[in-house]
């Protein structure tokens, strides 16, 4: 069937900023989808209120509409674009639900919109819980029992038939926000009020436990001939229980005989089929008891997921570009799969490898979360592996992570520990339930005990427990030393550094020890490594050159190689030389090459910002006629998909695994360099091993980045420059820690050295605090030295964005930070250009990044930070080389820097390009998004630790309207009446003045708490006091829970006063009540209710702004 | 067939590796060594490879495998066990395998025995440890070779007489086994479909139609599919007469598929198909079977450039475009190019657009290259069996 020709214009609808359950995944997809509609000749109009995307960039659609993912605001757009369908289903639950809301409030209708992909009423019948069930119950599959609840008195007459425990789970949220299990009545109430809470239609369904059964996804595409094939079967090594985005999967299914496979394959396009999704991807989920193969069908998904992300880097077919044909009227058999370029997109992809997928979680980031995991996803992000058997997979997967792990490291806390305390850690789901299990082997237990207590498949268990096995042969014997044995290793997945830890060279003395002990005590190990002397990773390395085992490179090409397939997707694997010489598929070009090294899994800090700067440099360096390669583990990417570089390696990024990469490539043509710039710490960490290997670095030189990071090296640079630092000091222990800070005076701002998204830092006003901080922060960051800074309270805090080709430095943009010096940069919210600073102190910043970017030798991006304070600019930190904000200052300028700066960094001048305007008739304010609400009982509150995990941009041509849609696309709604609570510390008064009057003669109520109330009535401001909560009820908070309040402006001085604060805080993130932390974002809060009253929200697409 | 430079090849590929206790003797004289599971012993056949990602058992007893080693490309094989019921014939099928990864212990609710000792007590010969991939993509590109696989639990092998044995063995090529795997006696088919929890349902014997089908190495699921649709089925051995056939009355006769090359097969088989359709007696042939009605309607069959082997195959249904995703195991095809005026073309690959189904014009026979039975593989085409019993109803 061919394509539509009944519509010429299509709106897709993104999915707005980062956030748990909703990542970059959707980048990717809408970035396919895009293009496969633009190919068609289709308009493709656009709304994304993340700037960080690629999709965003302006020559992706024909208008892009970086603006608010609302309903209203969505309206606007059809209002003035006219499209005639919209595709829904590429920007996840967002899309889905706006797209619902503009059908059901007939939007869609008047301006005669058409639904593609999925119509309205299979979105609802997938989504609605009630319906789904019946719609299952028709075509003759087992849902679980359950029911649908609107009040707690209707979930427990619905427990009466579930019993307990039993799951929870809101309708139309994403990632199971606000659901869990319960296994007493307290536990079901609070889990049922706030499953009711969060739905946005009050309703949860509350279903039978099916805790301990295996679980199942299947990928399906559909098309509008009805035809449909299965893309990818996703085993969870977790059991039910754990939310599928938190669980440990590995793909295809592995332990399903065919003919169980083959009923959940029919289960699956059933579905589909009954829900009615007529074109495009879907995921369907199973449980499956492992006792008697019984199956019941838990959900589905109307559209692309983060599963079908997974499953298209998972087996090479593009599942959002094919799903995109199909919404326009195409059938599978019309279209080819572009990845292999062998097959036919109907062609159900078949592997011939092991992908395994480990989420990546940040719980150490918000104090007080319990490490728990449950039906509500709390992951951040995820790494995928791929081998050629399960081993192999999970431990490549495993050193992925990036999370200080070389494969199944020891768990000192378990070592040595009672059976019960090892029985109590295997029964809790958290994080690293999956070296705890490890760890239990070690200590003894049975691949039986282990799955009595965790309900893994003994299929999975026993694989792990052949790997602890080998660990502890190693342990015993030291390594082999033939190339057989040490193949039969690498086979199984061990990193070099992984052998080097389990090696301890005299065999003699570890044997002498016996093996109990040998493997009991990895303590004892340690110190044996002392006595005999360590092997080192290198030495490994070394040992594996000279006998000859090196990996070789297998391409995925979703035929098991029963075609030739042409696109150079690939992995490594330590194959046996069954023919002579182990069989590589690599086949490097002679072209002239460049290497770019990704930012792994997404976590607090990095996130898709710097993948954005990695797919912008595979596209400028193809543009200048190199060949890019691109090594990422990251399946969630733009960067990990088949046409953003000419190949890639989907690996994980270890010194290790990056170099044999390298060596392949340099085999053939010639390797012009590595760009270690743009993806974040990940590849920065591998610079040096890089060096030392002699390969290439391009740009900025890792020496330079390392000064700017050394703080002495970095000291003597200020001084060279005349520069000025906030005091600072460096202390190694307690007791220099309290001299450096009494000699700068406090505030000050700890910090131990080499962070990432400001890990581990914070303000510490008192010896008291001090103290605290050095007893429990720094242990977390092991021994570095710890960094003592002045702190400059209430200054303003800057980020200036500069290009530098080594002797011209172009300054980007200059943003001004909102809330105030000490929030961690990437949770302030900021403008650009600056909203309220003198041209003359942004000439003084614009002229000391210029001296530091001549100075540091920068070739490619470079991004300082400055605090004003008083007129007077101090530099806090640069970083030369891609930051977080490089996204949002080339959307804000309509500026491709990172393109720029990738092929300055390959040679060219700065000369060679357009000069960038400056003066923009427009305001951008960035503002962050936080996960709150995923951690109950975490104090939401702003730090110099970052803990947010997207942003959004607002754009307008004043600064009061661009934050206003900044708050509203970071889903803050700012009332526009109502009562206001203000209270604020004394050095706020002054500037709160202002902003109360206004609120009152916009109609606003003001209430305050004593000092603030006092204050305001005698600068003659109505106000009513309320008492604080330590002051008696009724109290704020009281008052706030009961829905009276409508806004919140609360800053705070100090520890306790901070402390005391905290219950407004989760009250008001209960509530959903916006609120301010910071003065300098309640005026702007102020000023941005008062432009909403003024006029309508207008939209333009960044093309009319650019214009 | 060894050819003159290869009949001197001596073993290559380097020294025996240690503790290597199975290998694979090519006919061109390449070692290739692993680790021998299974049966002990040896066995001569075609080097072949399947890209199902289930159904190792089923495929192990394909009788469409006979005379061959498959190789599975999915590296894990043996993760579900073995059990009673995943049995597609009692005949011998494939002589070994050849799989990437060391067998596991199984698990799964099913399994009664460990792939290893079921594949010993069938007397077939496993090899692990192998490149599977390399191995596949050799197939590939050079087509598939003859081969000894050999199992010795301490790891002597005479590879001289081993080569030579691969070398003298004569291949598929010519090679009739469709009458080596055929059942010797005729059988009244009693097994119906299987389903979870209750296994297989036996057949209901009533005023059914009766199908007789030919058993040229047929999978058993093809009659379970029969009887689901509503048939009762006699099987018959390949080179039954068709006075034999017509004794039994058939309402249809159904053609099964079947191992070797569909030109020794064709020999006898042809003449009893072309007297059937001259009958007017209905006709449904799969993959060999379908080849045999495409031979006796006048068409030719050609050797594939590249075989289709794995249960993901997209074909296209051209009466109303409708795709189907089957399962897939041949190396011949009828030749769509030279269709004779007595065929419609049913069915296409939409992989390389070779024929996959044909219907006889004013006859009640059609066939298709393909396994609407599955078993391994997905169930899209169980209509197939539904319209030939549909047929006999009329």
């Amino acid at each position: 069937m061919p394509k539509r020709t009944d519509i010429s214009s299509i709106l897709v609808i993104g999915a707005g900023p980062i956030i748990i359950g909703q990542a970059c995944e959707f980048d990717y997809s809408g970035t396919q989808a895009i293009k496969a509609l633009k190919e068609e000749g289709y308009r493709v109009i656009l709304v994304n209120s993340n700037p960080a995307t690629i999709m965003t960039d302006p020559e992706f659609a024909d208008a892009t509409y970086v603006e608010p993912i609302t309903p209203e605001v969505v309206a606007k757009i059809i209002e003035k674009e006219r499209p005639d369908a919209v595709l829904p289903t590429m920007g996840g639950q967002t899309a889905l639900n706006t797209a619902l809301a503009l059908f059901n409030d007939g939007t869609l209708e008047k301006f005669g919109v058409t639904m593609i992909g999925a119509d309205a009423d299979a979105i609802d019948k997938a989504e609605d819980r009630q319906r789904f069930r019946e719609a299952m119950d028709k075509i003759g599959l087992e849902s679980a029992r359950s029911g649908v609840a609107h009040t707690v008195e209707e979930a427990y007459k619905v427990l009466e038939r579930t019993g307990l425990p039993s799951i929870i789970r809101p309708s139309f949220t994403l990632g199971g926000t606000g659901g869990g299990v319960a296994y007493n009545k307290a536990e079901f109430e609070a889990i049922v009020k706030s499953g009711l809470e969060a739905s946005p239609t009050t309703e949860v369904l509350i279903e039978e436990s099916l805790l301990g059964w295996k679980e199942y996804e299947m990928e399906v595409v559909r098309d509008r001939n009805d035809n449909a094939i299965i893309i990818c079967s996703i085993e969870n090594v977790d059991p039910m229980g754990v939310h599928t985005g938190d669980s440990i999967t590995v793909a295809p299914a592995l332990t399903l005989t065919d003919k169980e496979y083959q009923i959940m394959r029919s289960a699956s396009i059933a579905v589909l089929r009954e829900i009615g999704v007529e074109t495009g991807g879907s995921n369907v989920q199973f449980a499956v008891n492992p006792k008697d193969g019984r199956l019941i069908v838990i959900e589905m998904n109307p559209r692309v997921s983060r599963s079908s992300a997974l499953a298209s880097k998972a087996t090479g077919f593009p599942i959002a570009r094919v799903a995109a044909k199909l919404a326009v009227g195409y059938t599978l058999d019309e279209l080819t799969n572009e990845i292999t370029g062998a097959t036919p997109a109907s062609f159900e992809p078949t592997i011939d490898y092991v992908v395994t997928k480990i989420p990546r979680f940040a719980f150490e980031k918000f104090k007080g979360a319990q490490p728990l995991l449950s039906t509500a996803m709390k992951s951040v992000g995820e790494v995928m592996a791929i081998g050629r058997n399960i081993k192999e997979s999970m431990q490549k997967a495993l050193r992925g992570l990036e999370t200080g792990l070389d494969g199944f490291n020891r768990v000192l806390e378990l070592e040595g520990a009672s059976r019960d305390e090892i029985t109590a850690a295997l029964a809790k789901q958290t994080p690293d339930r999956l070296l705890n299990v490890a760890q239990a082997f070690r200590e003894g237990f049975t691949v039986e005990d282990v799955h009595a207590i965790t309900h893994f498949d003994p299929w999975f268990l026993r694989h792990i427990h052949e790997i602890i096995a080998e660990e502890a042969n190693i342990l015993e014997n030291g390594l082999p030393l033939d190339a057989e044995g040490l193949r039969r290793l690498k086979a199984m997945g061990f990193s070099d550094r992984r052998l080097a830890t389990l090696a301890v060279r005299s065999v003699h003395v570890a044997g002498g020890l016996g093996e109990t002990q040998a493997r009991r005590s990895g303590l004892l190990h340690d110190a044996l490594k002392g006595l005999a002397g360590a092997t080192s990773e290198a030495e490994v390395r070394e040992l594996r050159e000279k006998l000859g085992v090196r990996p070789v490179f297998k391409r995925i090409d979703s035929c098991a190689a029963e075609f030739e397939a042409v696109t150079p997707y690939m992995y490594s694997t330590y194959e046996a030389p069954s023919f002579g010489e182990a069989e590589c598929e690599a086949r490097p070009s002679d072209r002239t090459k460049v290497v770019i090294l990704g930012g792994g899994p997404n976590r607090i800090g990095q996130g898709i910002e710097f993948d954005y700067c990695c797919v912008h440099a595979c596209f400028a360096l193809e543009e200048a006629g190199y060949e890019t390669i691109m090594v990422n583990c990251n399946p969630e990417t733009v960067s990990t998909d088949y046409d953003t570089s000419d190949r890639l390696y989907f690996e994980p990024l270890t010194a290790e695994d990056v170099l044999e990469i390298l060596r392949v490539e340099q085999s053939n043509g010639t390797l012009l360099g590595v760009i270690v710039q743009f993806g974040g710490q990940t590849p920065l960490k591998l610079a040096q091993a890089l060096e030392d290997a002699g390969i290439p670095i391009l740009g900025t030189s890792p020496d330079a980045i390392d000064l700017a990071e050394d703080r002495e090296r970095f000291a003597a640079l200020v001084e060279k420059l005349g520069l000025k630092q906030p005091l600072n000091g460096i202390a190694r222990s307690r007791d220099e820690a309290v001299a450096v800070a009494s000699r700068i005076g406090y505030p000050v701002l700890m910090r131990p050295s080499y962070v990432l998204g400001g890990r581990a830092m914070e303000i510490v006003d008192s010896q008291q605090q001090l103290d605290d901080y050095i007893t429990t922060a720094v242990q977390v960051s092991g021994d570095s030295p710890v960094l003592i800074d002045q702190y400059l309270r209430d200054a303003i805090e800057c980020d200036v964005d500069a290009l530098c080709d080594g002797e011209r430095v172009v300054i980007a943009g200059v943003m001004q930070h909102i809330e105030e010096a000490g929030i961690h940069s990437g949770d302030s919210a900021c403008t650009l250009p600056p909203y309220s600073l003198p041209a003359e102190v942004v000439r003084e910043m614009e002229r000391q990044a210029e001296a530091l970017a001549l100075a540091l030798g920068v070739k490619g991006l470079m991004n300082v930070q400055f605090a004003v304070k008083d007129g007077v600019v101090y530099l806090i930190e640069v970083n030369p080389r891609a930051s977080r904000t490089v996204p949002f200052v080339a959307k804000a300028i309509g500026q491709p820097i990172a393109k720029i700066a990738a092929r300055v960094m390959a040679g060219e001048p700065l000369t060679n390009f357009p000069p960038i305007k400056r003066d923009l008739p427009y305001m951008a304010v960035k503002e962050a998004v936080f996960p709150f609400a995923r951690f109950p009982g975490v104090d939401p509150v702003l730090s110099p630790e970052m803990k947010s995990t997207g942003e959004v941009m607002g754009l307008d041509l004043d600064f009061a309207t661009a934050f206003a849609k900044a708050q509203l696309g970071a889903g803050v709604r700012l009332p526009d009446s109502g009562l206001v609570f203000v209270s604020v510390k004394d050095t706020d008064k002054p500037a709160i003045l202002p902003a109360a009057r206004k609120l009152v003669a916009l109609g606003f109520t003001l209430v305050a708490t004593g000092g603030t109330e006092r204050y305001l009535a005698e600068a003659g401001v109505p106000v009513q006091r309320i008492n604080k909560v330590a002051e008696g009820r009724p109290h704020i908070v009281d008052r706030i829970v009961d829905g009276d309040v409508a806004l919140i402006f609360n800053t705070t001085e100090g520890w306790q006063s901070l402390k005391d604060s905290q219950s407004i805080r989760m009250a008001a993130l209960g509530g959903r009540v916006p609120y301010f932390t910071t003065a300098a974002g309640s005026v702007a809060a102020v000023e941005a209710i008062g432009s909403l009253r003024g006029a309508q929200l207008e939209v333009r697409s960044l093309q009319s702004y650019y214009a | 067939m060894a050819d003159a430079a290869s009949s001197h090849a001596q073993p290559s590929a380097g020294q025996q590796p240690k503790g290597a206790t199975g290998v694979l003797v090519l006919a061109d004289g390449t070692l290739v060594w692993g680790k021998g599971f299974g049966a002990v012993g040896e066995a001569v056949g075609e080097v072949c490879f399947n890209t199902a990602m289930t159904g190792y058992q089923e495929v192990m007893t394909d009788p469409s495998y006979a005379g061959q080693i498959v190789t599975f490309t999915f590296p894990h094989i043996g993760n579900v066990g073995c059990n009673d019921e995943d049995l597609e014939s009692k005949v011998d099928g494939a002589v070994g395998c050849v799989v990437r990864e060391d067998v596991t212990v199984p698990s799964n609710f099913r399994s009664r025995e460990e792939f290893t000792r079921w594949l010993a007590a069938k007397g077939k010969i496993g090899l692990a440890g192998i490149d599977t991939r390399a191995l596949t993509r050799r197939i590939r590109l050079s087509g598939a070779p003859n081969a000894v696989i050999a199992h010795h639990p301490e790891g002597r092998f005479d590879l001289p007489a081993l080569l030579k044995r691969a070398q003298a063995w004569p291949g598929l090529e010519g090679m009739d086994l469709a009458r080596v795997v055929s059942r010797e006696k005729q059988e009244g088919w009693e097994g119906g479909v299987w389903t979870l929890g209750q296994g297989y349902a036996r057949s209901p014997r009533d005023a059914r139609p009766h199908v007789v089908a030919i058993d040229y190495g047929a999978k058993d699921n093809i009659f379970r599919n029969l009887v689901k649709a509503g048939a009762q089925v006699t099987v018959v051995p390949a080179q039954t007469p068709l006075e034999t056939i017509l004794a039994l009355e058939p309402a249809g006769v159904f053609l099964s598929n079947g191992p070797g090359d569909p030109a020794a097969t064709g020999a006898y088989a042809v003449p009893t198909i072309k007297a059937l359709l001259d009958r007017d007696v209905p006709v449904f042939g799969i993959c060999l079977g379908h080849q045999m009605l495409g031979l006796a309607a006048g068409a030719t069959t050609i050797k594939m450039q590249q075989g289709h082997r794995g249960a993901n195959h997209p074909v296209k249904r051209l009466a109303d475009g409708v795709v189907e995703i089957t399962s897939m195991n041949h190396g011949f095809a009828v030749d769509n190019s030279a269709l004779p005026d007595t065929l419609e073309e049913t069915h296409v690959s939409l992989f390389d657009g070779s024929n996959c189904g044909i219907a006889v014009k004013g006859k009640r026979a059609f066939g298709v290259q393909y396994h609407p039975e599955a078993s391994p593989g997905p169930m899209d085409s169980f209509y197939l069996f539904e319209k030939f019993v549909g047929m006999l109803q009329r």
